[in-house]
């Protein structure tokens, strides 16, 4: 990747803030189109806050987000969804009572605006493939395990097309062989060009598919760089070993 | 053969003929009438609570609401009673315009604002004060306009297009995302639903079925009383009838309003003395043991009910 690339996202000194708690507390931060930021962090540091705002579940009590170059901040999220941004969630949200099939579907018919021409968007067929989805395609979303669940979360967002995918521990819960089939497919969605954000608490994982690292606590960025050099920074290890999530 | 045609051939059209020849061989008109009227406000229900899981306790508001808007424009307007039939709509769906901040609470919350809102509308068009306007507490009476026959087949028309509709939420990405809206707002949203949008479309389309039943019962019973239009019976009726079948679907409701309502007139011409027994104990088994209506005694094994 290219310094000169110009950025899709970029977060300007975000506060979101509950009662007086400021669960993000100036958070600044860009990623540029194929690049894969992991966003991580003890329990409780923001990761998930940060995703809320940048996909318009909340919107910021202060500070800027930016996507290619417009305003994003506070806009509904179906409207930054039409504009490219979509995300999965921590834990998954599908439609339970819909079967696989018309999870997608929602997404397929709903996840474009009228008149954006953008890339021809991936068929049922191949995202029921590609996210081994197609034995459980005609069954409710309520009889898949969590595994599913989240490639379903996954097709979904992917369904929209989007140029920046938020990916909110995606990872967790899954077994080896399929941290490394997952790891393939995330990589392969940013070589054609999406910017992916990965909240993760996996290290192992972190490291094989990001490219750079912003290590967040209580709602500050204390680190950015690569994993390979976060792990040495004593503020890092801090607050890592501080936390129950000792790397 | 797609779906939406299948529907349409198979349980529309049946309907629609059978209840337009039904007067004929059957000589009690009115309750042929009132079935046509729940079945229409049942389908009205399934619209809102079924596609959207907002449940009208109120939904009779709209009912009311247009039986005046069609009492209004007979007695003040000489409107013909078809064009007075389409004003009943337009007032439910301008009600139904007014409501929508309550769109903003969910569950219980939304029911109780809801049937407090039908009140208010009910004591609003029988304030004494009104009296020039609606007749107030004393009823309107609307001789001129009376003529069961066409108020009849002006309800089979209406059920037609309300079934019509809800055949096209079950077929279409339309009644997709509104399920997916009912199913889960903020998945919905990510899925680029505009989700305040598709609620408020669900809503005013249900207010304007309700509202055209309305002016059409007007229509047909001629003489009426606030407390007859407003009553909360049709809102329990409609939401027992809908849930009983089985909601979101387009025959549960319709198989609600059937079994239902016969037994209901069954019971309550031959036994009365046990009507309301019967019908309780009815309704809490239906809740105990099939939450779900009817049409899941199929859905649980894998059927696809339409
Ligand atoms: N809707 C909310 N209302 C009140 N407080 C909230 C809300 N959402 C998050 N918080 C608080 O904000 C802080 C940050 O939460 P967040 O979910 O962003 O953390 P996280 O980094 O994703 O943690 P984890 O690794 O456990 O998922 C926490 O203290 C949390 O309790
Ligand atoms: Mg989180």
């Amino acid at each position: 990747m290219s310094p000169e690339t110009k950025p899709i996202l970029t977060v300007s000194r975000l506060v979101k803030r509950f009662g007086g708690f400021y669960a993000l507390d100036g958070l600044s931060f860009h990623v540029v189109p194929g690049e894969i930021l992991g966003l991580v962090g003890p329990n409780g540091s923001g990761k998930t806050t940060a995703i809320n705002v940048i996909s318009g579940l909340y919107a910021p009590d202060d500070g800027e987000v930016a996507f290619d170059g417009a305003q994003a901040g506070g806009i509904a999220s179906h409207r930054l969804v039409h504009r490219g941004i979509n995300r999965t969630f921590q834990v998954p949200k599908p439609f339970l009572s819909l079967t696989v099939r018309e999870n997608i579907q929602v997404a397929l018919a709903y996840g474009h605006a009228a008149g954006h021409a953008a890339a021809t968007p991936p068929s049922m067929a191949e995202l029921l493939d590609e996210y081994r989805l197609k034995e459980v395609a005609d069954r409710p979303a309520a009889d898949l395990n969590s595994a599913q669940q989240k490639m379903l979360d996954l097709t979904r967002a992917l369904a929209t097309r989007p140029r920046l995918l938020l990916l909110d521990e995606l990872a967790a819960g899954l077994n080896p062989a399929e941290l490394d089939w997952i790891a393939g497919r995330i990589k392969a969605l940013a070589a054609t060009g999406m910017a992916i954000i990965v909240v993760e608490h996996l290290m192992g994982f972190i490291e094989q598919i990001t490219d750079r690292v912003i290590v967040l606590n209580a709602g500050k960025e204390i680190f950015e760089g690569t994993l390979a050099t976060a792990v040495r920074e004593p503020q890092v290890i801090e607050v890592f070993l501080g936390g129950e999530h000792a790397a | 053969m797609p779906d939406t045609s299948k529907h349409l051939l198979f349980i529309l059209a049946p309907l629609v003929v059978v209840f337009a020849v039904l007067p004929g061989v059957y000589q009690n008109h009115l309750l042929l009438f009132n079935f046509v009227i729940f079945l229409i406000l049942a389908q009205g229900v399934n619209i809102i609570y079924g596609f959207t899981g907002y449940l009208p306790f109120g939904y009779v508001g709209f009912f009311g609401a247009g039986a005046y808007g069609f009492a209004i424009m007979v007695m003040h307007l000489q409107t013909p009673a078809p064009l007075a039939v389409l004003v009943g709509g337009v007032v439910a769906v301008a009600l139904g315009l007014l409501l929508t901040p309550l769109l903003r609470l969910s569950g219980a919350y939304f029911a109780i604002a809801n049937l407090a809102a039908s009140l208010a509308v009910l004591h609003f068009v029988a304030n004494p004060a009104l009296e020039n306007i609606t007749k107030g507490p004393y009823g309107v009476s609307l001789t001129g306009t009376f003529n069961p026959t066409d108020a009849y087949y002006a309800a089979i028309a209406v059920l037609a297009l309300t079934l019509g509709g809800v055949v096209y939420l079950k077929n279409s990405a339309f009644g997709l995302a509104l399920q997916a809206v009912r199913e889960d707002a903020v998945s919905a949203s990510m899925a680029g639903v505009n989700v305040v949008k598709m609620r408020v479309i669900a809503w005013l389309a249900s207010a304007l079925v309700a509202g055209l039943a309305g002016g059409i019962y007007a229509w047909y019973v001629s003489v009426f009383y606030p407390d007859n239009v407003f009553s909360s019976d049709f809102s329990i009726f409609a939401i027992v009838f809908a849930l009983f079948g089985g909601v979101a679907t387009i025959i549960g409701p319709i198989v609600g309003v059937l079994i239902l309502y016969g037994i209901y007139n069954l019971i309550g011409f031959t036994t009365p003395q046990y009507f309301q027994l019967i019908y309780g104990l009815l309704i809490m088994g239906l809740v105990l043991f099939l939450p779900a209506g009817l049409v899941s005694l199929a859905t649980r094994r894998g059927w696809n009910v339409p």
